[in-house]
This record gives structure tokens, C-alpha cells and sequence, in this order.
């Protein structure tokens, strides 16, 4: 029960810090997420770092999610952990097909560098700002992003190196 | 003198045998395969069984494995190969000497096996050619063996490598 109300703490304080900003929340299977508008997300990142009640130094993992057909179709998820106070933090932004960027927040997390680059290769996702955005897992002759759920399975790749 | 006689002063073992220097050199090549091993998979696994005291992959002479390919002549690809990896292969393929041989081992290498998705390579004679195609996911050491005999009679029957009719031409 603790722990609970001390979660739910701080998805009302980002609620009430960041009025419109924050979309919606809940706190389903006792996971807390937010959904959080991008204009503001290096404001609410360097927020939820730095502030006593969160102290969320711990970026776990930084992902994209290709929901195609619906409208915005891409997602941006961060899960954040806080090692001084042990809870954690579910914060998702939602992108539309025709602009996927985003701000970059490896200003806020430096350890989110690859994760950023690894959501650009999959998805396609531009993360403004980023200091080095470049393809991390496919090569740079790659054509696409392969994780878009639009991308032919059948395609094949151009092989690049000696035999040319 | 009777046949099967030897005079008194020929050398002990003496006697000749007539060949030709081709069957000579086949002979010769087919006992001492270097092999090099492009194990990128579980296929690299039973490699090393093939090698191991159980199958004993020196008894048919391919015993010394060169992990450079400028002292091996036969290719033995063991493995996933994805795109990324796959001028890394061609680069190998060709630091070999001539004559050279391929053999794919296993589903991945010979087609890309399951893996049909954006980063496996269909097969690895997409870019360098393939004398020998070992079936299974993974084959077992046998199908290893399997695959250099038949190499061996290749060698001894002259039969054209599959690097004499590439690229293929459909």
C-alpha cells in the first residue's frame, strides 16, 4: 500500500507540475504511466531527475512502438527507475507519421545515446538535438527502418563491401 | 627372370609406379584439405564435435585448421550470415589461394533457413559460389564428414568447382 500511494505521488505531481502537458495517466497491474505531450519532454525528464520526490536517475530503457492504422501512429516509451527511492516511472509520448521527431534527452540521460539511435534505426523516430544520430544496428546503405510494422518482410538489402 | 623377381641389388621397397602429375597432385590434395572454419552459428558447435576425438574429422586428412584463409583451401561457412557480415564473408572468400572450395553448412547457410526477415542473407550463394550444401539445423558431425569426402571425390575426379561456372547465369 506504501509504495502504491507513493507512485500515484508521482504521477499527480507531474500532473499537477505540467497541467496539459500530461495527456492522461494510470497506474494499471501497479505500473505507473503517463502520457505525456513532446513539446515538453526534456522539461518533464530533467523534472523527474531532479526533483526530491522522484529522483529518477536511472533511464532503464528507451524504446519505439509502431502502431500502424491508428492515429498518432508512432510511440516514444521511457521507463525510468529511481535507484535512491526504488520505484519507477512509465513515460510515453505519442508521435504522428507524417512528423516522428522528438527532442533528444541524452542531455537529461547520457545512457539513452544508443537507445535514441536504436529507436531511429527501427522506427524512423528523429530525435532533434541528439548528438550523434546515426544507424547503431543496420548498416548505412540499409534502406527503410525494419521494425515498422509497414515494412515488407520479402525485401532484401543491397550487400555492400569487396565484391563491388 | 620370372615376374615378381627383383635383382639382388635393388634398393629395399624399390619399384616404381606410373601416374599422372594431375592424379598425382589430386591425390596429394584430396588427403590434406586445410579447412577454415566461418562459424558464426549453433552449426560452429558441431564443427568442433566434427573435429573432436569422437568423429575425428583427421582421419578423411582435413585435420588442420587455418584460421587464416590465405592457408586454407576449404571454406566450411557454419552459420547465420546477415548483411552486415556478408562483406566480411566475400572479403575471406577471397583471400583464399586458388583452388578453392565452399561448402554451406546447415539451413541458414545454404538458404537463410527460418531467418526470413530484413537482416539474413539468403543464403550465402547470393555472393561467393557453393560446392557443397550440408542439409539440417544444425547437421550432425556426420553430415560434416559427409560433406568432405564428397569433397574428396571432387578433387579426385577433377569435377569442376562451382567457382568455374560463377556467377551463375540464368
Amino acid at each position: 500500500m506504501m509504495t502504491e500511494r507513493q507512485q500515484s505521488a508521482v504521477l499527480a505531481k507531474l500532473a499537477e507540475k505540467f497541467g496539459e502537458a500530461v495527456v492522461s495517466t494510470h497506474s494499471d497491474f501497479g505500473d505507473d504511466t503517463a502520457l505525456v505531450r513532446r513539446e515538453r519532454i526534456v522539461e518533464i525528464c530533467t523534472f523527474l531527475r531532479d526533483d526530491p520526490a522522484c529522483l529518477f536517475d536511472f533511464a532503464m530503457d528507451l524504446t519505439g512502438v509502431d502502431y500502424l492504422g491508428e492515429t498518432p501512429r508512432f510511440e516514444v516509451v521511457y521507463h525510468l527507475y529511481s535507484l535512491e527511492k526504488k520505484h519507477r516511472v512509465r513515460i510515453k509520448v505519442r508521435l504522428h507519421e507524417d512528423d516522428p521527431t522528438i527532442d533528444s534527452v541524452v542531455s537529461v540521460w547520457p545512457g539513452l545515446n544508443w537507445y535514441e539511435r536504436e529507436a531511429y534505426d527501427m522506427y524512423g523516430i528523429v530525435f532533434r538535438n541528439h548528438p550523434n544520430l546515426i544507424r547503431i544496428l543496420m548498416y548505412e546503405a540499409f534502406v527503410g527502418h525494419p521494425l515498422r510494422k509497414d515494412y515488407p518482410k520479402a525485401k532484401r538489402q543491397p550487400t555492400v563491401g569487396p565484391q563491388e | 627372370m620370372a615376374v615378381g623377381d627383383r635383382p639382388k641389388d635393388a634398393p629395399p621397397g624399390g619399384g616404381y609406379a606410373l601416374t599422372t602429375l594431375e592424379a598425382m597432385i589430386a591425390w596429394g590434395r584430396k588427403y590434406s584439405i586445410y579447412p577454415f572454419t566461418f562459424a558464426t552459428a549453433c552449426c560452429g558447435i558441431e564443427v568442433m564435435g566434427a573435429f573432436g576425438t569422437h568423429y575425428d574429422l583427421s582421419r578423411f586428412g582435413a585435420e588442420v585448421v587455418r584460421f587464416s584463409p590465405r592457408q586454407a583451401d576449404m571454406l566450411l561457412v557454419a552459420g547465420t550470415v546477415n548483411y552486415k557480415m556478408a562483406p566480411v564473408l566475400v572479403r575471406i572468400y577471397e583471400q583464399m589461394l586458388e583452388p578453392k572450395w565452399v561448402v554451406a553448412m546447415g539451413a541458414c547457410a545454404s538458404s537463410g533457413g527460418f531467418y526470413n526477415n530484413y537482416s539474413v542473407l539468403q543464403g550465402i550463394d547470393k555472393i561467393i559460389p557453393v560446392d557443397v550444401y550440408i542439409p539440417g539445423c544444425p547437421p550432425n558431425p556426420e553430415g560434416i564428414i559427409d560433406a568432405v569426402v564428397i569433397l574428396q571425390k571432387m578433387m579426385e575426379t577433377g569435377a569442376p568447382r562451382a567457382s568455374e561456372r560463377w556467377p551463375i547465369k540464368i
